[in-house]
């Protein structure tokens, strides 16, 4: 209990005194998840949508592969991602081993799955309720998937912060991938967990309260802007 | 514009996982007015209008327009029994198929407020659709069918399920849409709303068509013993 009441305190005085590290760490962690989010989104949504709408031979069990992605563990995608970007790897050349960008392809491969399936998920119901419409009206299908796209905007939205929460708390790609190299590849989760390994228990917990914090404010934040919870139907 | 109709249906059925769920017909559409179609349960009287509107696919036979089928497909619109809505205001939902035919949002837009006062939904415009009751769903949907103006409107059992208010307010869109010269094709039920609209019927009986007639001699006169006890609100089975 000591360590947390310490922790507690460590957390506002970090903040109170805008903690140059901290702030530092924080922005990066922002960055290499947003990115990494933006990214998942931008692939996962359309891919999830496709999946939903069109028939073909095999989609069965590229759904259940996807589905089955979702839970890839991220030190496996760490250490693959490695051995890609790795001097002997086939990116080797593109020197991005240790830095934010590796961190954010690790991310990217982590939370795609995750917000393809549950965009699949949510187009899916959608496409039975509107699949009859969208025919009768003759809509191609661009136009389907525009149209799925943007009426399921609130559970994407639910997809994308899914994909936030996974990617703010990701601590094992990104530690093999990303070094953990001070004022270069640096994040809230690292920097937590080389804390807990030098026994700064306090600190470590303030990270975390921080990391907690952001977390709830960016999800916060994004369901105010998108006014979710203001209309009185979707 | 040259005429969308009529159209021909030779041979026509429909099946699924080897059940006839109706065919073979043979049925020619042309002139002007509304045909209603009739049946108990199971009939087939959604079957034929989702398989001349091209959302069920032909087992068998042919359905012509007079003129492509690409251009056919734009120029008719189908009204559902439950309405489907789209996640967007009313005046969106309206102004969606506009939209999809690449019409400016805007013109869309302002076209599509005509409609909601037209229907009776000039107050809900700017509302999410969802929060529409029953009728007004239904009238949304009317009104989405008619915007871009089709040859010919499928209306399957529109007014099920509504009050006598909405059911008054939505014959009298279908009146005066067939007065502009839509040919109107629907299924319904309802025997008073078929008595009330239509100028001719098909009585279709398990997948077949049974009787075609105007509407005058059908009620007055039905030559099957089926349709006989359809009107008089015997059990059809």
């Amino acid at each position: 209990m000591v360590e947390i009441w310490q922790g507690l305190q460590s957390a506002f005085w970090l903040i109170a005194t805008l903690d140059a590290d901290l702030v530092e760490i924080t922005l990066r962690s922002l960055q290499v998840t947003l990115t990494a989010v933006l990214i998942a989104c931008a692939l996962g949504m359309p891919l999830g949508t496709f999946l939903a709408i069109q028939r073909f031979r095999y989609r069965r069990p590229v759904i259940a592969v996807l589905n089955a992605l979702m839970g890839l563990p991220p030190v496996v995608v760490g250490l693959i991602v490695y051995l890609f970007l790795s001097r002997s790897g086939p990116f080797g050349a593109l020197n991005l081993l240790f830095t934010p960008t590796a961190m954010i392809i690790a991310q990217i491969i982590i939370v795609t799955p995750l917000v393809a399936s549950i965009a699949h998920q949510a187009v899916r119901e959608l496409w039975s309720d509107y699949h009859d419409l969208l025919l009768s009206l003759n809509a191609t299908k661009r136009q389907r998937m525009l149209t799925l796209l943007f009426d399921a905007r609130r559970a994407l939205l639910t997809a994308a912060l899914a994909g936030f929460g996974r990617a703010i708390g990701e601590v094992g790609a990104v530690m093999i991938v990303g070094g953990n190299i001070d004022h270069v590849s640096r994040i809230l989760t690292t920097a937590i967990a080389l804390e807990t390994s030098k026994g700064n228990f306090a600190l470590a917990l303030g990270l975390g309260f921080i990391l907690i914090g952001l977390a709830i404010a960016v999800n916060v934040a994004i369901h105010a802007l998108s006014r979710t919870e203001r209309e009185s139907i979707w | 514009m040259t005429p969308l109709l009529p159209l021909t249906v030779r041979g026509a059925s429909v099946r699924r996982r080897g059940k006839r769920l109706i065919g073979p017909v043979d049925l020619d559409l042309g002139g002007e007015g509304i045909t209603v179609v009739m049946g108990p349960n199971g009939a087939g009287k959604t079957t034929l209008l989702r398989m001349l509107h091209g959302l069920a696919r032909l087992s068998e036979g042919k359905v012509t327009w007079n003129r492509p089928l690409a251009e056919a497909q734009t120029r008719q619109a189908f009204v559902f029994q439950t309405p489907v809505v789209l996640r967007r205001s009313v005046r969106d939902n309206i102004a969606f198929p506009l939209i999809l035919r690449g019409e400016p949002r805007a013109r869309a837009r302002a076209r599509a407020e005509n409609w909601v006062a037209r229907v009776g939904l000039g107050e809900m415009a700017q509302r999410p659709a969802g929060v529409l009751s029953g009728g007004e769903k239904q009238k949304l949907a009317l009104a989405r069918a008619l915007i871009f103006a089709p040859d010919i409107l499928f209306l399957d059992e529109p007014t099920a399920n509504l009050d006598g208010r909405s059911m008054r307010e939505i014959e009298t869109i279908l009146r005066d849409t067939m007065a502009e010269g839509t040919r109107i094709l629907m299924a319904t039920h309802n025997i008073g709303q078929a008595r009330r609209l239509a100028s001719e019927v098909i009585f279709l009986y398990r997948g077949l068509v049974h009787e075609r007639k105007t509407a005058e001699d059908f009620f007055a006169a039905p030559q099957t013993a089926e349709a006989t006890a359809f009107i008089k609100g015997d059990i059809v089975e």
